[in-house]
């Protein structure tokens, strides 16, 4: 090993500041964070490593101590720390920009360290789109209160009365005699500044300043370039695939041969005398090669001999009967239904009744690099180098899964490939704990990439029934909406008795998770509705590779599908143009409903704009004697997300001769509120409305009636440069209709333009084509199939 | 093991190996760089790439012995302290998000404008057709393409 353990740029930056001061000292001492310092300086030799992780336990930083929050250093430059992750949309950047408005302090004189559960307070990590909306909130007032404890120290020095003291990059001076400054460094550079703060909770954490109203924000709303960047594109950074560590050895899963077969027998002899072979940890069905070297332990894991036994019952019903297996299934749960009028009685009256079914495969995470975490067990400790967007949830439920004390197990966040929801990137935790526990040893476990495409957690299947009624004008006066999820025993974050491989050892919670069926979020008016869901569960439930869990908005892409595309048929059948069909069911007069209304129509409206939307019903006339196979056509879908709304149109090209769909044109208006980085919230946009296009056109999870089949790029396609569009617009809507409120808060934006993508797709082929494809993914069999159906 | 000579960012590198061992786990492993990064081991995605000789390739499905050329991985791709305008467009695009898959991404078109400095926007999609990436950021990638061509040219 000739690697020497690197840390985050920030986090080093940070800890050799803060190892100038003796008073900073201890407060690292007490964060941990002096561990890590300690550490970095030592590997080399190997043997202060020990020593380093002796240093331990780790205890939690104290929320309410602003000390936790803000490191102020001798040259004035500032370090936040905040219990958050980035898997790459910008939000370390953004956390930076909120909280330098609220310290008063350039960008560039700070750094952010973030998600490494002994240096930072828990925040949970990331997930569900909230970084900016809810964890920002502590994040700007402890900054602002930090501000006001500075403020009243400058007051003392400088003698003037805070009222008459302005603050500007991180020096107080005196409003009249701006000559008489003090640098904050000067007051508390390299001190603590020893401030208790109040709250519950950490999203309630606060002191005694409030925060700036936005029109006073400076550094929030601009387009800030992110520091992660140049280190993502000039190959410095370290990532936790990169982390060695002395005596550092390579371990590989061997998974079942078939869901739910029982390990008989290994025989050891088929690897134990390969080059660099250590040992076969297995535990229940849980199976590790151990080697010396990466390269060894795959071989070694690939020849090992084990023998299985398959299970008495299927556990699965394969992909192409999955739906008809859903659909006849007694489900295991069927929540209360929402209902708004008498839908029966509508449907019964109404002129016109439309019928339709809608189905969505389960969908994987199949991150670009798989799964993988570095355990260390130096000293009764566990550290763990992994890339877990929920970096503390690891943590807790790894100290749980050992049985060991929580403050003796830390976790070390560092970027990874992305982190959209409950990846395998908590499976490969545990297993590395695991396994460094067993052998005293630290052990990197890395998946393989067909362990991450068949067993990572998967998006729910959907089956749909859908009715509507439409009375002689053309107005909808009754929607049924019948949800089918196969979703039973979804899976959470960090579970210490539902990660991969506690179920592989036999471990299991009391009860399964109910699971999911849920229902849409728009605020169309339709006088009556009923809105079912219910779960289905597949036979096998348990160490299943079929198990589900969250993937980027969870239910979204699949709910949007079926509702927006149903949405559309009743357009058609109408004869109303789309854009104008739904402007009309939003103009209904809910009270309460009238904000949320107001948004979407301004949305909706801006990407009509936007696109150059010419008002006409669909399917597109198809032009008389229309020579070449290329048919063009347009969708839209509007969907809300919490506080988010978003309203994508997509112009496609389908090619009736091969059935290939190109979306060469999309537009996507988006309203989340405050804007704290717009280029870097573009993006995001963007990228969530590609992914979500990959969902439409080529993802899908498939499987014989024992395994899972999806296990490599060929066999499990995605998205690629080819079938990029030509145009993308992200539209800011970045409002409010009401100009009276400049406070409206910033809502999530990972998620949003994610969500309605499939059923824009599905809305633009069927503008093109006339046919209405009502199972995703589009891919070219299935639209060329539906094409010939439609025209025999 | 054998000992297995590599020329890696213009320095030789000695390293006693089994010789099949695929480039990519020595450079990342025993040499230590931080570039390539492991995909798919299938040659599927293009994490891996390093360019040998001025063509990308693929680590993960070379051999370390049969590497023999002049490798470039994204660490030795800036000169004289200077990024390779490529990055730079990366960089002003604001290309990544996650960027576990963009090691690829660079270095394909890196070896893609060394062969044609000015592709048209079909010639790119083509070229960097084999590269995935999960957080789909293709349209920046191809848009950083476009921009290093573009200033290139002037
Ligand atoms: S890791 Fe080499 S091509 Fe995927
Ligand atoms: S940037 Fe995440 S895989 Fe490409």
């Amino acid at each position: 090993m000739n690697k020497t353990l690197k840390l985050p740029q920030a986090l080093e930056d940070a800890l050799l500041c803060a190892n100038h001061s003796t008073s900073r000292r201890n407060f690292l001492k007490s964060s941990g964070a002096l561990v890590i310092a300690v550490g970095v300086n030592a590997i080399p030799g190997g043997k202060v490593l020990a020593q380093a992780a002796a240093a331990g336990p780790y205890p939690d930083p104290d929320f309410l101590e602003l000390d936790t929050w803000i490191l102020l250093h001798p040259d004035n430059t500032a370090t936040f720390f905040v219990g958050k992750t980035d898997g790459g949309q910008g939000t370390g950047t953004a956390f930076r920009q909120m909280m330098c408005d609220e310290l008063d302090i350039a960008y560039d004189k700070t750094s952010l360290v973030m998600g490494s559960t002994d240096a930072t307070p828990d925040q949970g990590g990331s997930g569900g789109s909230d970084a900016i909306e809810r964890d920002g909130w502590p994040m700007r007032r402890v900054a602002a209160e930090a501000r006001r404890v500075l403020l009243e120290l400058a007051s003392e020095h400088l003698d003037t009365p805070v009222a008459e003291l302005a603050v500007s990059n991180a020096t107080v001076s005196v409003r009249t005699d701006p000559a008489k400054s003090v640098t904050y460094a000067e007051l508390v550079g390299g001190q603590r500044f020893d401030i208790a703060l109040q709250g519950d909770n950490i999203n309630a954490t606060r002191g005694v300043a409030s925060v700036k109203p936005v029109n006073e924000l400076r550094v929030v709303g601009q387009s800030i370039q992110r520091y992660d960047v140049p280190p993502k594109v000039d190959g410095s950074l370290t990532w936790a695939s990169d982390v060695k560590l002395p005596g550092m050895v390579h371990a590989r899963n061997v998974r079942p041969p078939v869901a739910g077969a029982v390990l008989k027998s290994i025989d050891a002899s088929s690897v134990d005398e390969l080059p660099g072979f250590i040992q076969v940890v297995s535990r229940g069905n849980y199976v590790a090669v151990i080697c010396e070297r990466e390269e060894q332990a795959i071989a070694a894991a690939r020849k090992l001999q084990a023998k299985w036994e398959p299970p008495a019952e299927a556990p699965f019903p394969a992909s192409d009967d999955l739906f008809n297996f859903m659909r006849s299934a007694v489900p295991v749960s069927s929540r209360e239904p929402v209902l708004q009028g008498d839908p029966d009685a509508a449907l019964a009256a109404a002129n016109r009744v439309i019928e339709a079914d809608y189905e969505v495969p389960f969908q994987g995470h199949t991150a670009i690099g798989p799964a993988h975490a570095l355990a260390d067990p130096s000293n009764d400790q566990m550290t763990i180098y992994s890339n877990d967007m929920k970096s503390y949830g690891l943590r807790n439920g790894v100290a749980k899964f050992l049985d060991m004390p929580r403050d003796r197990v830390r976790v070390i966040y560092m970027d990874g490939p992305q982190v959209y929801g409950r990846t395998a990137a908590d499976d490969a935790g545990f297993e590395a704990a695991f396994l460094a526990h067993e052998l005293g040893r630290p052990v990197r476990v890395q998946w393989t990439r067909d362990e991450e495409t068949a067993w990572d957690t998967k998006g729910p299947a959907y089956t749909f029934r859908m009715r509507g009624g439409l009375d002689a004008d053309g107005n909808v006066v009754a929607l049924e909406y019948d949800a089918r999820a196969a979703d039973y025993n979804h899976v959470g974050y960090n579970e210490p008795d539902t990660v991969l491989i506690a179920q592989l050892m036999g471990i299991r919670p009391a009860n399964p998770a109910s699971g999911n069926a849920a229902t849409p979020s728009s605020h169309y008016a339709i006088p009556n509705q009923r809105m079912t869901g219910r779960v289905v569960s597949l036979p096998m439930i348990w160490e299943t590779p079929l198990r589900t869990g969250n993937l980027r908005d969870p239910n979204g892409p699949q709910v949007t599908f079926a509702f927006e595309s149903f949405i559309d048929e009743l357009a058609a059948v109408a004869r109303v143009d789309p854009i104008d069909f739904r402007l009309g069911l939003l103009e209904g007069s809910n009270e309460g409903e009238m904000f949320l209304r107001a948004r979407s129509i301004a949305t909706i409206r801006a990407a009509a704009e936007a696109y150059g939307w010419d008002s006409r019903p669909s399917p597109n006339a198809p032009v008389p004697d229309h020579q070449g196979p290329i048919l063009p056509g347009r969708g839209i879908a509007y969907t809300y997300r919490n506080g988010t709304v978003a309203t994508t149109i997509a112009e496609v090209e389908v090619n009736r001769e091969s059935g290939r769909v190109w979306v060469k044109r999309l537009v996507c208006a988006h309203d989340c509120g405050l804007v704290v980085n717009p280029t870097g919230l573009r993006h995001t946009v963007e990228c969530a409305m590609l992914h979500g296009l990959s969902r439409a056109l080529w993802e899908e999870v498939r499987f014989d009636n024992e395994k899972v089949t999806s296990v490599d790029w060929a066999s499990h396609p995605s998205l690629r440069h080819s079938d990029t569009p030509e145009s993308i617009d992200v539209v800011l809507v970045n409002g409010d209709p009401n100009p009276d409120r400049p406070d409206l808060p910033p809502y999530g934006a990972g998620e949003g333009s994610h969500k309605p993508m499939i059923a824009a797709v599905a809305n633009a082929i069927y503008d093109a084509t006339g046919v209405r494809l009502r199972r995703a993914p589009f891919r070219r069999e299935r639209v060329l199939a539906a094409l010939q159906a439609s025209s025999t | 093991m054998s000992v297995v000579s590599l020329r890696v960012n213009g320095k030789t590198h000695e390293v006693d190996i089994d010789p099949t061992t695929p480039l990519l786990y020595v450079l990342r492993n025993d040499l230590g760089l931080q570039g390539p990064r492991f995909g798919c081991g299938l040659g599927q995605c293009g994490s891996c790439t390093v360019i040998v000789d001025g063509v990308a390739t693929r680590s993960c499905i070379t051999p370390a012995s049969r590497a023999g050329g002049e490798i470039t991985t994204l660490e030795g791709l800036a000169k004289d302290g200077q990024l390779d305008p490529l990055q730079q467009a990366w960089i002003d695009e604001q290309v990544p998000q996650c960027g576990y898959c963009q090691n690829g991404q660079i270095l394909t078109a890196r070896a893609l404008l060394d062969r044609n400095p000015n592709p048209t926007d079909a010639e790119i999609r083509e070229g960097m057709e084999g590269v995935l990436c999960r957080c789909m950021t293709y349209f920046r990638i191809q848009a950083a393409i476009k921009r290093a061509a573009r200033e290139a040219g002037e």
